[in-house]
Parts: structure tokens; C-alpha cells; sequence
């Protein structure tokens, strides 16, 4: 399920706010960006701080671990790539951190995926620019 | 303290399936038939409200209308735009800014997927934060299905309620000839059976994809004196946003209508008891229930028995979007301005078959964006 990458036309653009990520991502890191004025976390990445404004902000690997806020089994799309895969999961990740991110479940079946499950962030290469994290489900 | 702001005319283009309109067409149709309900003429209107996907979309349409407005609003919050037009209107009317606003959208998104102009889906960029969710294959019905999963979790909402809501909007559909659905009715297992598009939201779940315009004029109640349509009363609007992306919405799946509403029936004086007739964006049935716990209409998880209890089909408690909706009358592209359409006609009375008795209260809230944006208004005979 969700193997050989999104079609072209939705794969990241990389811009000078969100490079270091994809970065991290090619190393099988996933990083969140910390703020060193009000202490908190956040994601997607800005250069500075939503929650304070403040600007002292820097790149902090994430364990990778999180819970699913919620997810849902897709079943019909009009984008010939993704179509190819369905069915398959999207979902909202809670990191361990304490920031929420979109991603697809892997090594997972419709049958299985819950919210609250465990998982565990995987790394697919799809290009030499962009490797993709997504979640598979772990032992809590 | 109520506004001193009145639609004084509403109107509709032909709509359902028209492969043969354009949409600006649409508009045109729509503009002319709210204006001749009011008894004015194009060269009245002074200040003119649309929005569409394009840019600049108010030049386009003011060009296209040979409208030459000295007041123009373009907001383009999704379909939640028309309940913002209609607080932005009710400012400017108040401030003498202008006269006689009008309120237009014309789209042929059910002929413009026939004629491959765009996918269902429509472009999705990988650009900026989207490039954290383009890559994940996240349609726009799964990211309603995320937010109905998370309040089945939270609530133990179950897809027969969801069902519920499709059927209730059937059954006002079936009392109303314009409506796309009317002679289909809907029953509560057939909605069940229909194709899952993203679990758990079910065909049936999902709004329908028409052609059509509508339009709506407005003016201040002074002006409204001397016109020929019966007046409809803006007691209240308020508007509010809070996310775009669905991992930025923090507070999920609480609506951000809590705060449209609070402001709208706070302007108003009104409680949700005194509603007797509601429209509410209905994009997917699970929008529907976070908008009935935003708006105070049941507690946070208890829309869910609420709906299945039928009180919003015909005969219900809460008599809601009584022309069928977006579910089961027509949802081109953005579905906001019908929502006032079908308020201000249950308010003067013009309903037959599916007219609420002795309406006199009626509230509108749109949605727009991805559960992002929501704009009330509240509406008086």
C-alpha cells in the first residue's frame, strides 16, 4: 500500500523554509522545529515561532513516535497515480512531541487501523530530493 | 441591536445540468432575476459582492454585467464567502459606503467535469504547507472522513446518523420540483449501501456537483420601504476562521461557527431556541452535525441522536435546509449564497409544500474552505 511515491504534480516543492526538513527526510530524520524563547514545538515549519512570534527558533529531530488523531481509508480519487493504490490510509499523526502531521499508514490494512494506534515513522525514497516519511503501526 | 440592513430581492439561474451555459451566464440569469424581485435596475447597484476560483474575480463579473460599482468585495473564503459578503455588506450599507449591494455566483461545475476542464478534485498544489499534505494522496471527501472518524471516536456518532442527515435532506428534496433529487427519494438503508468514497463517508454522504448561479440584493431598510419585494431583516452576522490545512485545526472537530454564531446571535438577541428554520452548509453530512453543536443547537457528541431523532427533515424540531441542500437540491462548486436564497423565501412565506409555518427566524451558516472558515447570519421575517 502507498509504494512508488505520489505523482509528479504533488510531490513537495521545496522552498528555503522547509529545506532542512526535507534534509532531515533524506537522512531518516523526521525534524519539528523548537522554540528556544517560549519552549514550544511546531509543525509544519515556519522560520519563526506561531505560538510567540519569537524568531529563535531551531531544527529538533522528532522520535518518530506518535498515536493517530484520526485517519480514513480512501477509497475513490480522480488522481490517476493515487489511484492505483486504493485502497489506502491517511491519517493525522500526533507526535510524541506534541505536533500533528498528515500522513499515509503503511504495512497496515483497513481492518487493523484505529485511532490511537501506535506508529512509527518509515522513510520512502522517492527521489534523490525528496524522501517521504509516513507511519507504520509499532508496539506501544 | 439588530442591523438596519434588508434583502429586498433574491433570484437563481436555471440550474441542475446545463452543458450549454456559460457560467457568467449563470450570473447574469441569477442578477436579473433577484434585481427584478426588488423592482430595481442593474444601474442601481452600487456595490457588488463574488467571488470564484479565478483571480479578480469581481472585475470579471462586474465586466461582464456592465456593472460600474463604487463599493466591491471579492472575499474568498470558500463557500462561506456569501455569509461574509453579507457582514461585510451590512458594514458598509450602515456606513452610507453604498446603497444597493448585490451578492452573485454563477458555476457550471457539474458540466466543467463532463467537458474535463477540471477533476472532481479540482488542482492541488505542492506548494508552501501543502507540500506537508499533497504528497499523502488526501482527497476532499477524506478530509471530512478525518473529522467524522475522529467525532465517531470522541462521540460514538455512528454512520447511521450520518445517514440520518442525507435522508432528511431527501425528504425536503422530494417537497421541492427545482431540487436535483426530487422523484429519488432516500431511504436510511440505501444510504448505508451506497459506495464508500472514504471511510466511513459513503456516497450518499457526500453533496452533489450541479450547475447554477444565484444572487441576492441588499439595502438598508430606509431604501427597502420603497421597493417592491417584501424585506427580509438581517438581525446579525458574524464570521470566523481558523485553519486551512486540516493538521493546523487545533480544536477539531469543534467548528469554528462557535464563534460566528456567539457574534451572530449575540448582534441578533437570539437563542437557538428561537430558530425556526436553519440552512447550513452541508458539503458532507458530518458538516452538518459539527455545525448543530457549534451553533448550540445540541451539546459537543450529541448531534449525532439529535439528527437520528429526525429533527431536521419535515415536521421536525429543526426544520433545516429545507430546499433540499447541497445533499439533494444543488451544490455548484459553492453552495453559501442558496443558503440565504432559501432563508429569505421561508421568511416571506413562498415556500408551498415545504414551507415552515409562521416562520420568523432564520439562521444561515456557511462553510468554507476544509471545515475552515464559517459565517452565520441571522435572518427575520
Amino acid at each position: 500500500m502507498m509504494r512508488g511515491g505520489p505523482p509528479a504534480a504533488h510531490l513537495p516543492v521545496i522552498d528555503p523554509e522547509t529545506a532542512a526538513f526535507w534534509a532531515g527526510a533524506r537522512d531518516h530524520r523526521f525534524l519539528v522545529r523548537h522554540c528556544n524563547a517560549c519552549g514550544r514545538k511546531h509543525f509544519y515549519p515556519r522560520h519563526y515561532c506561531p505560538h510567540c512570534w519569537s524568531e529563535n527558533c531551531e531544527w529538533r529531530p522528532s522520535s518518530g513516535r506518535g498515536r493517530l488523531y484520526s485517519y480514513t481509508v480512501i477509497h475513490e480519487t480522480d488522481v490517476p497515480a493515487f489511484r492505483e493504490r486504493l485502497p489506502y490510509i491517511v491519517a493525522l499523526v500526533d507526535l510524541e512531541e506534541g505536533v500533528r502531521v498528515v500522513s499515509n499508514v503503511v504495512e497496515c490494512t483497513p481492518e487493523i487501523v484505529h485511532v490511537g494506534m501506535p506508529v512509527e515513522v518509515v522513510f520512502e525514497h522517492l527521489s534523490d530530493e525528496i524522501t517521504l516519511p509516513q507511519f507504520r503501526p509499532r508496539q506501544s | 441591536m439588530a442591523t438596519r440592513v434588508c434583502i429586498v430581492g433574491v433570484g437563481e439561474s436555471e440550474f441542475g445540468d446545463m452543458p450549454d451555459r456559460s457560467a457568467l451566464q449563470l450570473h447574469q440569469q441569477a442578477a436579473r432575476a433577484a434585481l427584478q424581485e426588488a423592482g430595481l435596475r442593474p444601474g442601481d447597484v452600487d456595490a457588488l459582492f463574488s467571488c470564484g476560483a479565478d483571480g479578480m474575480h469581481p472585475l470579471l463579473v462586474a465586466e461582464y454585467l456592465g456593472l460600474r460599482p463604487t463599493y466591491v468585495d471579492g472575499t474568498q473564503v470558500g463557500g462561506a464567502s456569501w455569509e461574509f459578503f453579507v457582514e461585510h455588506a451590512v458594514g458598509a450599507l450602515e456606513a452610507g459606503l453604498c446603497e444597493v449591494a448585490l451578492l452573485v455566483y454563477g458555476n457550471t461545475a457539474r458540466s466543467d467535469v463532463r467537458r474535463r476542464l477540471h477533476g472532481p478534485e479540482g488542482a492541488h498544489s505542492a506548494r508552501g504547507p501543502a507540500q506537508f499534505e499533497a504528497p499523502f494522496g488526501l482527497t476532499l471527501a477524506g478530509r471530512y472522513a478525518l473529522v467524522a472518524r475522529r467525532h465517531m471516536h470522541e462521540y460514538g456518532t455512528t454512520a447511521r446518523q450520518l445517514a440520518a442527515v442525507a435522508v432528511a435532506a431527501n425528504r425536503w428534496a422530494q417537497l421541492n420540483p427545482r431540487a436535483f433529487h426530487h422523484g429519488h427519494p432516500l431511504t436510511v438503508e440505501a444510504a448505508l449501501a451506497s459506495r464508500m468514497i472514504a471511510d466511513p463517508l459513503r456516497e450518499a454522504d457526500c453533496c452533489l456537483r450541479t450547475d447554477g448561479g444565484g444572487a441576492v440584493v441588499l439595502t438598508t431598510a430606509e431604501r427597502a420601504r420603497d421597493l417592491r419585494c417584501r424585506p427580509v431583516h438581517v438581525l446579525g452576522t458574524g464570521e470566523a476562521v481558523s485553519h486551512l490545512h486540516l493538521a493546523q485545526w487545533h480544536d477539531m472537530p469543534d467548528l469554528v461557527a462557535r464563534r460566528s454564531g456567539q457574534r451572530a446571535f449575540g448582534r441578533a438577541g437570539i437563542a437557538p431556541n428561537d430558530v425556526d428554520v436553519l440552512a447550513v452548509y452541508d458539503a458532507f453530512t458530518i458538516l452538518v452535525l459539527l455545525t448543530l453543536e457549534a451553533l448550540g443547537f445540541c451539546e459537543p457528541g450529541a448531534s449525532g441522536p439529535f439528527v437520528e431523532s429526525g429533527a431536521l427533515g419535515p415536521g421536525g424540531a429543526l426544520p433545516t435546509n429545507t430546499d433540499g441542500g447541497g445533499l439533494a437540491s444543488n451544490h455548484p462548486g459553492m453552495r453559501g449564497l442558496f443558503l440565504l436564497i432559501e432563508a429569505a423565501r421561508q421568511l416571506r412565506g413562498e415556500c408551498g409544500p415545504r414551507q415552515v409555518p409562521d416562520a420568523r427566524i432564520a439562521v444561515c451558516n456557511g462553510t468554507g474552505g476544509y471545515l475552515s472558515a464559517c459565517g452565520t447570519v441571522v435572518l427575520g421575517a
